[in-house]
């Protein structure tokens, strides 16, 4: 297999701002009639002008710090002209020569290590509106067209192709998103926020450049794609030849948009409609007012919490996360806040694809709380847990309802259902007594199963331990044996 | 017809509804081709309630006309182009809102060349309008609607958009005054754009006094235009009869090859009765008017091509019959929407922008600009006004150029000078050659347009022109 | 210099269908607008480009939603639209 080469071109919408990026139209239009937040200036009407939203600079330069950039001292707003239905000027107000920030840097923390992933450029441009086609971009009749969107501030970020595999270039997207929503400039959940175009190709290839994708997971399955069917035509020995593509998210395949007529030529030059605009000066003051970035937060986690830096590093993937777990560990014990919340309900939510905002980390104190104090086991306490997440309710009270399941059993009753369990399975018993690691956690299975796991797995260990230790004394010949 | 002129006649007691009545049976029997469109209903309209209500504002009851190209809601506005054809803008032009605030009464829009490129108001879609002096001639352009109504008596002010000359120029041609304000003095929203960091909309009146009152409605800040400024004065409060302070320089640039020996000698004769009434002059030089020319259309050009591209029939304005793929329908619209001239500027503009030629047109252009921009600045440090002849010649016939392109071109040469420097610049009548007026165009600083208003002001007083 | 395939590239980048007659037309006259453009070659000019010819920088809008247009107005001059979109030519 040839080595693969991957840049990706990431365009975020600023999503955070009350306003679009050159008028006052508001951006919260995702659950809008189409074609209700335009006015003349984002429908491109002869005659409206342009005037940039200030807070939209200041978020692009908070991004372009926490990208590790270089930000320029000045910067200024371009016309790439090209057509496109979805462009209501046939010219999108971009960045081109002086764009905001360049040469910075994003680290991903592989398996074999950390790797740097270098950013080219950071710049500002305005969203184009949404095509609707009507069936498939290939067999469309006509187009419907939504100028909702147009106008919304986008920021592209691109890469140098330091890209290896389609799972770096998602895990770098996954970064990039953890950056800026704790950056608090983009949220994730709407729909049409991060588009990607991606180059790629092999090692010595021709490179292909898919327009467009609208998913963090539509980017990984688009490079898988092309990466089979680059090294088809290699192995086929036909050569891969330069070209945009279009991936069908439907089907999972990159689909050639070649235009017969040839390249075009986007004519950049400096938006008269607009003047320059200096940075340098901003970015002191926006410098202090940048929170603390994925990375620091890590690193903090383990050296104020000691915790696992693996849990740090789940517990940073989301703000809201990092937050909750924060919260948590001032009351309770940190390590077993970390274990909780990274482990356990993470894991729940995510089997409900709830978000943590779903989950109080009051709730989750108390729970911790009561699991310390001993009155509930391990298992009551996921069960306390899910109880919330599915039927609503305060930990105190599912705990009074559900006391029978929950509550701790009296050492006693375990004592009886383990040695009845012991009875039960001498053979797996015997194998216990011999060391087999198995033979425990078939035991410990069977008298969780009895008890509905309302026991405590030391207790469990504990009375095995016990009763071994009696058999070994009765019966010395097995001992020898062994 | 003048703006005290309309108030005498109000106060005399002729309605304002009767005055609109008048103003539409005139234009329609008109020969002149100075309107496009007229908005009676709303002129009306606006007539009946002024006469009701009295009249309130700085232009209450008083009549106005619009140049195509900017826009009106409610009132098809098209820039002369068959590809607009249809369009009527749900918003005004600021300069539209401020007429209306101040109780103005739109009378309709006038004719002008296709999207402002022009000299002649040839290029037009309804076809050329005429000079009030001499109907077998071009008012000049692109402004020549505006222009030939104010001089042909039926309003008595008009706003004209001025690119590369394109309000002083037709008003020489038609012996009224017009003003190219100060980049940035007036709002541009809504005007429709054939150059952006050139142009300017600019007033015209049969008098200085009435251009003052006019720019005093239109000019100052406006928040939806990002170069915009603040205006430093009141025009009309600012007019009296003294030129003592007024220095004139008298760039030779302006007076060389090309220029009718009749256009040279009444501006001359302009000069020397500023002389005789205060002012004094020197002769100076702009040593890069030469590339002004060339310059200045790279620029236009080349935003042209840009601003024009947007004319796709999706939203607004010409769509042809049964839609085909989205290119070739494109481009069928613009084949058959856009005029010759028009398509010829947006090829070259296209040309001047492409990969390969940026640095050798568009760039340059960018960089000589501001050689020109520093000629004015250097010459305006000891003089206070410049005074050169607005065009090289007198009106000419319909027909007579539009063969060849570059020649008309080369008309502009006096003119574009000014919106490359940014720098104000009015255009007086200053008599004739023939039957044929002659403009005098005075320039002044940054902002200054006071002191070229004064200046035309006593020019006009004191019997010139 | 311009030529009639120059043209048609223009023609295509600017989205104008152009004629035969436009086609054979126009590169005489626009290589002589070209030609008189010539002249800036002799200028040195070693300033800094013109971009906002009073040198105005750093003009901004507060970040602060206002009112848009009706849907109707939006789609109010649209020669085609379709149940609240703008109705447009296929894509491929």
């Amino acid at each position: 297999m040839k080595e693969v080469i991957i840049g990706l071109e990431v365009h975020v919408q600023l999503n955070k701002l009350r306003s679009k990026l050159f008028c006052s139209c508001s951006t919260q239009y995702h659950d809008s009639e189409p074609d209700t937040h335009t006015c003349p200036v984002c429908l491109g009407l002869p005659g409206a002008l342009p005037v940039t939203n200030g807070k939209a600079v200041d978020n692009a330069i908070k991004v372009a710090l926490a990208l590790n950039c270089n930000i320029e001292e000045w910067t200024m707003f371009y016309r790439k002209n090209y057509y496109y239905p979805d462009l209501v000027k046939g010219f999108q107000i971009s960045q081109y020569d002086y764009p905001i920030a360049t040469n910075g840097s994003i680290s991903l923390d592989m398996e074999g290590g950390e790797r740097i992933i270098r950013i080219k450029r950071v710049h500002m441009e305005e969203d184009p509106g949404k095509l609707v086609h009507v069936g498939t971009i290939d067999k469309s009749r006509y187009s419907l067209i939504d100028y909702n969107r147009s106008g919304m501030a986008l920021l592209e970020v691109v890469t140098e192709p330091d890209l290896r595999t389609p799972k770096e270039a998602r895990l770098f997207l996954n970064k990039l998103k953890n950056i800026l929503e704790y950056l608090d400039v983009f949220d994730s959940s709407l729909e049409g926020s991060l588009r990607v175009d991606a180059n790629i190709s092999l090692a010595g290839g021709a490179r292909a450049e898919i327009k467009n994708i609208s998913s963090y997971k539509g980017v990984e399955k688009a490079l898988l794609f092309e990466i089979v069917r680059q090294n088809n035509l290699v192995r086929r020995g036909v050569k891969v030849v330069q070209e945009t593509r279009h991936f069908d998210e439907v089907r999972g395949i990159t689909i050639s948009l070649r235009t017969k007529e040839g390249e075009e030529d986007y004519r950049y030059f400096p938006e008269p409609d607009l003047v320059p605009i200096t940075i340098a000066d901003r970015v002191d003051d926006i410098k202090k007012t940048l929170p603390e970035l994925p990375d620091a937060k890590r690193q903090r986690f383990v050296l104020q919490y000691g915790i696992s830096d693996n849990h740090a590093k789940v517990l940073i993937s989301e703000l809201g996360l990092a937050n909750f777990f924060e919260t948590v560990a001032t009351e309770v014990d940190a390590n077993l806040s970390a274990t909780w919340v990274a482990d356990i309900l993470k894991g729940e939510l995510n089997y409900r694809d709830l978000d943590i905002s779903a989950f109080s980390p009051n709730h989750m104190v108390q729970i911790l709380q009561v699991l310390k104090k001993d009155t509930i086991t391990e298992n009551g306490a996921v069960q306390v847990i899910r109880t919330i997440l599915d039927e609503g309710g305060t930990p105190s009270e599912i705990v009074k309802i559900k006391s029978k399941d929950l509550l701790k059993m009296d050492v006693d009753a375990s004592e009886n259902i383990t040695l009845r369990v012991i009875e039960e399975n001498p053979g797996a018993f015997q194998d216990f007594c011999k060391g087999k690691n198995e033979a425990m956690h078939f035991l410990m299975g069977q008298v969780m199963k009895e008890t509905h796991g309302t026991v405590n797995r030391s207790t469990v260990i504990e009375l095995l331990n016990k009763s071994k230790k009696e058999k070994l004394q009765n019966a010395p010949d097995n001992h020898r044996e062994a | 017809m003048n703006v005290d002129g309309i108030r005498e006649m109000l106060q005399n007691g002729k309605s304002v509804e009767e005055l609109v009545h008048s103003i539409f049976d005139k234009i329609e029997h008109s020969k002149l081709n100075a309107f496009v469109t007229l908005a009676k209903e709303s002129a009306l309209e606006e007539a009946r309630r002024v006469d009701k209500h009295g009249a309130k504002g700085m232009l209450g009851g008083i009549p106005i006309g619009i140049k195509d190209s900017i826009s009106t809601k409610g009132i098809q506005t098209t820039c002369c182009s068959k590809i607009l054809e249809g369009y009527v803008p749900p918003y005004d032009a600021h300069v539209i809102e401020r007429l209306k605030a101040e109780g103005a009464i739109i009378i309709g829009k006038t004719n002008m060349d296709e999207f402002a490129m022009g000299t002649s108001t040839e290029t037009s879609r309804f076809g050329p309008a005429r000079n009030p002096w001499d109907l077998s001639r071009v008012p000049g352009g692109s402004s020549g609607g505006s222009a030939a109504a104010v001089a042909g008596g039926e309003v008595p002010l008009a706003l004209g958009s001025d690119t590369g000359g394109s309000v002083r120029c037709p008003a020489s041609f038609c012996g009224v005054v017009g003003l190219k304000p100060t980049y940035g003095l007036v709002s541009r929203y809504g005007l429709i754009a054939y150059a952006n960091s050139l142009e300017q909309i600019g007033p015209f009146a049969g008098n200085v006094k009435d251009v003052a009152l006019l720019l005093d409605v239109i000019s100052g800040y406006d928040s939806r235009d990002s170069t915009s400024m603040t205006k430093k004065c009141e025009y009309l409060k600012e007019l009296k009869d003294d030129v003592s302070d007024v220095k004139i320089g008298v760039p030779k640039e302006f007076f060389g090859e090309g220029i009718d020996e009749k256009v040279e000698k009444a501006v001359w004769g302009g000069i020397k009765a500023l002389e005789d009434m205060g002012a004094s002059y020197t002769e100076i030089s702009l040593p890069h008017t030469k590339y002004s020319l060339a310059v200045y259309y790279i620029i236009a050009m080349s935003e042209a091509s840009s601003n024009l591209a947007r004319f796709d029939g999706l939203r607004y304005g010409l769509r042809l019959g049964k839609d085909k793929d989205w290119h070739t329908t494109f481009s069928e619209i613009k084949a058959q929407g856009f005029g010759e001239e028009v398509k010829r500027r947006i090829l070259l503009g296209t040309y001047a922008l492409s990969a390969g030629y940026y640095g050798k047109y568009y760039l340059k252009a960018l960089k000589v600009r501001t050689l020109i921009k520093r000629d004015f600045e250097f010459a305006l440090k000891d003089t206070n006004v410049l005074i050169t002849p607005t065009m090289p010649f007198p009106a000419f016939k319909i027909g007579e150029k539009i063969g060849e392109p570059l020649a008309l071109y080369l008309a502009d040469v006096n003119t574009v000078p000014i919106n490359l420097a940014g720098v104000p610049s009015v255009s007086v009548p200053c008599g004739f050659a023939g039957k044929l007026p002659i403009g005098m165009q005075i320039i002044g600083r940054h902002f200054d347009e006071a002191t070229i208003l004064r200046t035309a002001y006593v020019f006009e007083r004191n019997g010139g022109g | 210099m311009i030529t009639k395939k120059t043209v048609d590239h223009l023609g295509w980048l600017a989205r104008i269908k152009l004629t035969e007659e436009e086609k054979e037309k126009f590169p005489d006259q626009l290589n002589s607008i070209l030609d008189y453009f010539e002249k800036l070659d002799e200028v040195e000019a070693d300033v800094s480009p013109t971009h906002h010819v009073l040198g105005l920088t750093n003009v901004f809008r507060d970040d602060v939603a206002g009112q848009s247009i009706s849907q109707e107005d939006a789609l109010g001059n649209a020669p085609r639209k379709e149940r609240g979109y703008f109705k447009g030519p296929r894509i491929i």
